[in-house]
């Protein structure tokens, strides 16, 4: 029977269309996954179900039924009845979808008060129960808290509680694990697959990530820039796209079979670290500063010429902190670190200063990575500084990684994917030996992610700089690293080439990661693309 | 949370210990022989000897520091060289009359301020948020003195239907004190709730935007519950430092309308003081404001938790 | 433009329409006593009518405008000045630096700014520069309290350790990268400070701690005024407008001016 349906839905913002013509269906108790990038009107389409739309966005044309009542000409009242208790959503990230000021009881509790009209002993009895069906260790405790006291996959959890709890027959989750680790993703997924079974709800998943569609659901819809691309059971869309954007989806995912070739075993060494330990300063108090924490354990790790190292782990592991001490960026509490042979700690302020010319870093955020006052070819050109020929040295990067007449422009009249390869220009230019790559694909749509990772990878197979790319997405490991180095809290657990780890992990945590790590593998088809 | 308010406490010290220095190097600060600028040309050289001696400048500087501090936290203040009484005392007597003025204006002002800030934001860009809007940014360009003086014109002079001279103690008659406050506190709550309702309004507009929000509207909860349960507490914070400042702001603003309705409250005192040269009153003045400045803000610092229960962690 | 910034800049054009007009001519001379024309209400001959002393209040008040918007300039200009000297330092070296700074800078901030530039000018007397200077220090801790907020969140962004990566050393950073950055917010700043410099030199003259007289400022004048209320209310009304006037088409331009520069630079 027909639970949701969505009928010629346009979604409008003054002067442009968001959405348009969006039509598709879902029967009770399916799991749909509704796929696309930033800008394919997902997320709106999601929350036009329960006219959730921000400020000056609305729908301007088409039906949404739920269970046959359409929704789009409700009142107020009427809407609020269907809200929490016939469907309900979970948000994507963890830190503001829970009210700081008020307890976890009373935020549980007050959609249960509204709906279900129970006495409080059996909402708190409720409340109990759900809280340890999600895993939380102690409810009783967790009611009395605030949320700022939970971790970001605690209280996704929490949310999950808190909106199950009022046994909704949609469950609309928007990106929910977007912004977790991998191993916290599969928990609450998993989570939010068994609890949805057990109530018998349909789960709408809006999401971006093909292996969770993969792994989680059994139809897809497609969107891109607000149109929809394409229907169908998530097998065939995912081995037999007919739409040529869903084959360049689907096509964009990280692949790699865990073949990139290494280098000789005698390659001279770039980068050597040695027992290295890293302090997090402690928080500032009165008159001195608190106890200092340790965030790199006695890390010992080698990166040759011309090869590329991936260095795993999840937040929160301290792979970005070892990324930028390796630079010289951060104060070892132990432990060297030698490049070229030379002892990073035995250098002047000055020799320190050229050593960086030849160790460049790319980071993460193309939003503030770069100076938002500069124009681009200042910013490229930042390390040439006393250079002959700068300019010419400038366009010709430019023009290598595809941005020829990109030089006067400034860093926000371009896109994240553009400024990431802005980002890779101003770390190749000045012909470093080691590149340090801090996740530099990981906020970037999977499209344009395909599209900065193979350029990184020709740049680097051209002028066969060493490489430790950071990551915690093993998919990108397995494109582009020949050796993977993982890490959790702060110590390394395993090491080796990345063909061995990932046939026959040694170590408990990675098996755990790559269990966690979704894939394409479909089960009746024989085609795995990971 | 003891250990939040331990620090508060705590962090307050060192900024009332380098006030306590500052206003006593004001009086130092004066160009030539204070004892002589205080009591002017004429003074024969007795009474200067006394009055040095009674400041204790004939001993060195940090000597005479602890000798002032410990007077001072006694509440000795000196005496006022215009009426010879007790600095505390006259401090007080002035104060309460301030403390009055203040609280409630600032009290209303807030009142309004909330309303007003909550409603704008929740119909941003509508009509009654640009009315909200525009009247907030047309009070806040007015001076207080000024619309004090065109409220005490308007029902004072012209229609006679509020006195605006002087002042009648409580202790004689509550509803005629009473009468006499109306105006002044009606001009402050009117230029305070300016900036208020300002400040208000924009965090506001940055928690209807946050995700619980749209999460409590999801859960079906009605319009007015949203508002006041999880838009209000979560948005007030930044007000609510706002009111600590203003309400130490005020302190001295308040002797603009103390002028202008001829009230005996601190402002006015301080003024006074200035204008005859009254140095042991004009320092007294300064460090009691400085002194409830800081214990008015200690108290907000201890509300915040109230509203926003992330700051005991940090 | 908006209409708030159109309504701000037409303000403001009228003010500075008045200071550099006066500078050359103004309908009468400020300071001429006419004696046949005591307290002459507003009329094509006198447009804000005259005072007691039967002076065309036109005059006086352009004369004002002028007085007040130097004095505001001066107060403004040197706060920013030492404020973001100040701010830089704390907020970049951090340390003990920082808390020393952050020390003074509070306990500064606990004397009401009123209060506390009545008793530099008990101090110093009463003149145009004592004033400049007792404004100046009671807003001088705002400006370090801004200017090291901006610098502690720019200092944390990527394009700063991109800085220090591409082998700049902390003066370099802190000049090249660090401080075009925090100019928007202090410029926002110096608008809003301009316009309190205003209001609080309004203030103290009307207070009478001010500029003293005959020097005219809308602050004395309305002082002046109060004792003639029943019979010249316009006395009371013209230089308050005038404040007011002034203050909000500078608010209204700052607002528009935060607006303008806020998107740029933003995701």
């Amino acid at each position: 029977m027909t639970l949701l349906k969505f009928e010629g839905v346009r979604i409008e913002a003054p002067g442009r269309t968001l959405l348009e013509d969006l039509s598709f269906e879902m029967a009770s108790g399916e799991m749909v996954a509704l796929v696309g990038e930033s800008g394919s009107g997902k997320t709106l389409a999601a929350r036009a179900i329960l006219r959730l739309l921000p400020p000056n966005v609305r729908q301007s044309a088409g039906r949404i039924e739920l269970l046959g009542r359409d929704l789009t000409q409700m009142s107020a009242q009427q809407l609020q009845t269907v809200r929490g208790a016939q469907a309900g959503m979970v948000f994507q990230e963890p830190m503001v979808s829970l009210n700081p000021a008020m307890t976890i009881e009373r935020q549980l509790a007050e959609g249960m008060r509204l709906h279900l009209r129970l006495p409080a002993a059996e909402i708190r009895r409720r409340s109990i129960a759900m809280l340890a069906r999600v895993r939380i260790r102690d409810p009783l405790r967790c009611l009395k808290s605030y949320p700022h006291e939970f971790s970001g996959g605690m209280r996704q959890r929490i949310m999950l509680a808190s909106v199950l709890l009022l046994q909704p027959k949609l469950l609309i989750a928007d990106e929910p694990t977007t912004a977790l680790d991998t191993l916290s993703q599969r928990e609450v997924l998993e989570l939010m697959v068994e609890l949805a079974r057990d109530t018998g709800a349909a789960v709408l998943l809006i999401t971006h990530d093909l292996g969770l569609v993969a792994r989680y659901t059994t139809r897809a819809v497609v969107l891109e820039k607000g149109r929809l691309m394409e229907t169908g059971t998530t097998p065939q869309i995912l081995t037999n796209p007919r739409n040529p954007y869903t084959r360049r989806l689907v096509e964009s995912l990280p692949r790699g079979h865990g073949d990139v070739a290494g280098v000789p075993e005698a390659a001279a060494k770039i980068l050597e670290v040695r027992d290295v330990s890293i302090d997090y300063p402690g928080r500032p108090g009165l008159f001195r500063a608190g106890p200092a924490k340790r965030v790199v354990h006695g890390v010992s790790l080698e990166v040759r010429a011309g090869e590329i190292v991936a260095l795993v782990g999840a937040s929160g592991s301290g792979k970005s902190t070892l990324g930028r001490a390796v630079l010289g960026l951060k104060p070892l509490a132990g432990g060297t670190v030698r490049f070229d042979g030379v002892d990073l700690a035995g250098l002047s302020a000055e020799q320190l200063r050229r050593f960086r010319r030849s160790a460049q870093l790319v980071f993460q955020d193309p939003y503030s990575s770069l100076d938002p006052r500069l124009r681009i070819r200042d910013i490229i050109a930042a390390s040439l500084r006393n250079t002959a020929d700068k300019d010419g040295r400038v366009q010709a990067i430019l023009e290598e990684v595809g941005l020829p007449s990109f030089g006067s422009r400034f860093p926000h009249q371009i896109s994240g994917g553009q400024r990431q390869r802005v980002a890779i220009a101003r770390a190749v230019i000045s012909r470093p030996r080691l590149v340090v790559a801090d996740e530099p694909v990981s906020a970037l749509d999977m499209t344009i992610q395909q599209q900065v990772l193979a350029l990184f990878q020709r740049l680097q197979t051209q002028y066969g700089f060493a490489c430790l790319f950071i990551t915690h997405d093993l998919a990108v490991v397995k494109q582009i690293a020949s050796r993977v180095v993982v890490m959790s809290a702060g110590a390394i657990v395993e090491a080796g080439s990345v063909a061995e780890v990932f046939r026959s992990p040694q170590h408990e945590y990675t098996r755990e990661l790559l269990e966690a790590t979704p894939t394409l593998a479909i089960p009746e088809s024989g085609r795995s693309s990971r | 949370m003891l250990a939040y308010i331990a620090k508060r406490l705590l962090l307050t010290l060192p900024t009332l210990l380098l006030v306590s220095v500052g206003v006593f190097l004001f009086i130092r600060l004066i160009p030539g022989d204070p004892a002589l600028v205080m009591l002017g040309d004429g003074a024969d050289a007795a009474s200067l000897a006394g009055l040095r001696a009674d400041l204790g400048l004939d001993r060195p500087l940090p000597v005479q520091y602890v000798t002032w501090l410990g007077h001072a936290v006694r509440g000795d203040l000196g005496r006022s060289i215009f009426s010879g009484e007790p600095v505390g005392t006259l401090i007080l007597q002035h104060f309460g009359l301030t403390a009055v003025v203040v609280l409630t204006a600032v009290t209303f002002a807030t009142l309004v301020a909330i309303a007003a800030g909550l409603i704008a934001a929740w119909r941003q860009n509508s009509k009654v948020d640009l009315a909200i809007v525009g009247a907030a940014t047309v009070v806040l360009a007015v001076p207080s003195f000024w619309l004090g003086l065109l409220l005490l014109l308007l029902f004072g002079v012209k229609l006679g239907w509020l006195p605006f001279v002087g002042y009648v103690p409580f202790s004689e008659s509550a509803a005629q004190a009473a009468l006499f406050l109306v105006m002044p506190i009606v001009t402050l709550t009117i230029t305070e709730s300016g900036v208020l309702t300002r400040m208000m309004r924009a965090s506001s507009l940055d928690v209807l935007h946050l995700d619980y929000v749209t999460h409590a509207r999801a859960k079906g909860l009605p319009e007015s519950t949203v508002l006041i349960r999880h838009v209000f507490p979560n948005a007030f914070a930044p007000t609510l430092t706002l009111v600590g400042l203003t309400l130490g702001h005020l302190l001295g603003g308040v002797a603009v309308i103390e002028t202008v309705f001829t009230l005996p409250g601190l402002g006015r005192l301080m003024v006074d003081s200035v204008l005859a040269r009254d140095y042991p009153v004009v320092q007294g003045c300064l460090l009691f404001t400085a002194v409830v400045y800081v214990l008015v803000n200690l108290l907000v610092d201890l509300c915040y938790p109230i509203f926003d229960p992330r700051v005991t962690a940090r | 433009m908006s209409t708030q910034a159109k309504l701000g800049s037409a303000l403001v054009g009228v003010l500075l329409l008045a200071v550099l007009l006066g500078l050359a001519w103004m309908p009468f001379d400020p300071n001429a006593i006419d004696l046949d024309h005591l307290l002459a209400a507003p009329s094509a001959h006198h447009w804000f009518g005259t005072d007691e002393f039967g002076r065309d209040v036109l005059s006086r008040a352009m004369l004002g405008a002028r007085i007040s918007v130097l004095i505001a300039l001066g107060a403004v200009a040197l706060a920013i000045a030492a404020g973001t000297t100040l701010g830089l330092l704390a907020g970049y070296l951090r340390g003990w630096t920082d808390r020393v700074l952050m020390m003074v800078t509070d306990a500064v901030l606990a004397f009401p700014s009123i209060l506390l530039a009545l008793a530099l000018i008990a101090v110093l007397g009463s003149s145009d520069s004592s004033i400049v200077f007792a404004l100046a220090t009671g807003y001088t801790p705002s400006v370090v309290r801004v200017v090291r907020s901006a610098v502690l969140s720019i200092r944390e962004r990527e394009f700063i350790e991109a800085s220090r990566v591409a082998g700049d050393n902390a003066f370099q950073t802190m000049t090249w990268h660090v401080l075009p950055n925090i100019v928007p917010p202090v410029v926002v700043l110096a608008t809003s400070l301009f316009g309190w410099a205003l209001l609080s030199e309004s203030a103290l003259s009307f207070l009478g701690v001010g500029v003293p007289p005959p020097a005219p400022t809308w602050g004395n004048m309305l002082s002046a005024s109060r004792t003639y209320m029943d019979v010249a209310s316009w006395l009371s009304i013209a230089p308050g407008l005038c404040i007011a006037g002034t203050l909000l088409g500078i608010n209204l331009l700052g607002d528009a001016l935060r607006d303008w520069l806020d998107p740029r630079g933003r995701t």
